[in-house]
């Protein structure tokens, strides 16, 4: 029997994987040492635990285990990255490259840099949610000490073109950030290989605890280092201070362990589920794809329903846990920005539903899901004017509506 | 956010679902809103000229469950009404039947103004003069 509703908001979090908790048990009991503790087992078995979890992380992206500096959360990893070099490099210049589309842990953290005197360059997209890569070069400067470009788009599952834009920003140079919380554990992440020099992650989007992340800071070719944004123990190279949180280190290392194990299956089936999914929902007449159909990571599935209102949209799928293009933050209905930016209308980003799958995810559910959705749809278009409007072949946008 | 059970009935099982020949001369049409505030209201009745009352009453909406369940309570709340009476239903009135949040107050002035527009269509149509629209709550 089906249970409802059905989670297909993966992007948002994951439910933590049954391998993952079992590896956290013991150090949410027994084995509760701070790992910092020099002069008793109990600190020595916690700390041993906790550079386990640094291998373990390092296997998945392919760094070195003394790279990895443990966060709080991709947010705070994506703040201390930025915040950091901006102060550590002060020296050298102020300026910052990012695109409009990342996440609000960047765009808000650009932000105050430029109220603290720095200067951002916010790079458009075009509908595909790339950037232009000649864009990105003419606007290095010689102030220019970081590049901050997400991996995987958290909305569209639009992935940038991360190792040539790892070159520009270090032939003009540059540091290379990125926000791979929407990319690791769900195709592969190579530090080396892509040129990364800092990059922010987390567990819970990959099959881990909440409250535990990671900011990956190269240490070789060139050696990185960021200014800490709290004062304290000196923990983590003196980067970030903090006791360590020892489970959720230990959960984030199982949940690396076993990206690295099933990924490459994972991203299979579920890219073959998300696929079915979409072609299904794209039978439905006036239906777009948002992002790069290419270019993508493997379970998302962002996809616009004209005619249809995104309230009302969500409404009609009720037995669906996914989000919405409409940020429905109290009173305001906001359409997504980054949907704005890759050039949707404010009515087209409001009717949009995203879809992000797991490794949890049943083709049961997505039978569900494909059903649902096309009823839903179907439904809300035979109650609506516009749809019937179109259907006569009125033009929209030569109505003179009554604004209210 | 949370929906009355009254809100949901309406989206749930909306009454009067449809449309009306816009061309007949005892048809009136209303249709207010817009797509980019993420509302459009088409409400039409058919009056039965001796009578001066409304025979029927259909809707389509594009909105969300509020501006939908607006819509069709009103459709129901038309039927076998004179056009004065139709006239003085208030959105007030609305909101309290399907017990709406601040937030979705304007769904039931919609539906409101979507009554006095399709009335006006109805007038105009039949040689009566046009009615002031109160805009006092835009």
């Amino acid at each position: 029997m089906l249970k409802l509703p059905i989670y297909l908001d993966n992007n948002a979090t994951t439910p933590l994987d049954p391998r993952v908790l079992e590896a956290m048990m013991p150090y949410l009991t027994e084995v509760f040492g701070n790992a910092a503790s020099r002069n008793h087992p109990f600190g020595w078995a916690a700390e041993e635990a906790v550079d386990y979890a640094r291998d373990q992380i390092a296997g998945l992206i392919n760094c070195d285990p003394k790279e990895i500096i443990f966060t709080s959360g991709a947010t705070e990893s994506d703040n201390l990255a930025i915040k950091g070099i901006y102060e550590m490099y002060a020296q050298k210049g102020n300026h910052i490259i990012t695109t409009t589309t990342e996440h609000k842990a960047v765009l808000d953290t650009c932000k105050h840099i430029e109220k603290i005197g720095g200067r951002v360059t916010y790079l458009p997209v075009n509908s595909e949610g790339l950037i232009d890569l000649a864009e990105l070069e003419a606007a290095m400067t010689p102030q220019t000490i970081l590049v901050s470009i997400m991996y995987g788009n958290n909305e569209t599952g639009t992935i940038q073109l991360i190792r040539e834009i790892a070159a520009i920003a270090h032939k003009h140079g540059a540091l290379f950030m990125t926000d791979g919380t929407q990319a690791v554990g769900k195709i592969p992440v190579d530090v080396q290989a892509d040129g990364i020099d800092l990059m922010a992650f987390t567990a819970h989007k990959m099959y881990g605890p909440k409250g535990v992340g990671a900011m990956y800071v190269r240490r070789k070719n060139p050696r990185v280092k960021v200014t800490a944004q709290m004062d304290g123990g000196g923990h983590e190279r003196g980067m970030r201070s903090g006791t360590l949180n020892v489970p959720g280190i230990v959960g984030l290392g199982k949940a690396c362990e076993l990206a690295k194990q099933e990924m490459a299956a994972d991203a299979a089936r579920l890219g073959a589920m998300r696929d079915r999914l979409e072609k299904e929902l794209l039978t439905l007449e006036e239906s777009y794809v948002n992002g790069s159909v290419e270019r993508r990571l493997p379970h998302v599935a962002n996809i616009s329903f004209k005619y249809v209102e995104g309230e009302g949209l969500m409404m009609g799928v009720k037995d669906l846990a996914v989000s919405s293009g409409s940020a429905c933050t109290s009173a305001s209905l906001e359409p997504s920005y980054v949907l704005k930016a890759l050039g949707l209308s404010d009515d087209l980003a409001h009717s949009s539903l995203r879809f992000g799958l797991s490794r949890f995810t049943t083709d049961e559910q997505i039978d569900y899901a494909i059903n649902h959705v096309k009823e839903a749809v179907t439904k809300l278009r035979e109650m609506s004017p516009l749809w019937e409007m179109f259907q006569d072949g009125i033009d929209l946008d030569k109505i003179e509506w009554a604004e209210h | 956010m949370a929906y009355s059970d009254k809100v949901i009935d309406h989206y749930s099982n909306p009454r009067n679902v449809g449309t009306l020949d816009k061309n007949k001369k005892s048809v009136g049409t209303g249709l207010v809103g817009a797509p980019e505030c993420g509302d459009v209201m088409r409400l039409q009745i058919e009056v039965d000229e001796a009578t001066n009352t409304i025979t029927d009453a259909k809707f389509k909406t594009f909105g969300c469950g509020s501006a939908i369940a607006s819509s069709s309570l009103a459709t129901e709340w038309l039927k076998g009404k004179t056009v004065d009476e139709a006239l003085a239903i208030d959105n007030m009135e609305i909101v309290e039947e399907l017990a709406l949040p601040p937030v979705k107050i304007h769904c039931s002035v919609l539906a409101e103004d979507a009554i006095k527009s399709a009335i006006n269509d109805y007038r105009v149509k039949n040689g009566m003069p046009e009615l002031e629209m109160a805009k006092s709550h835009h």
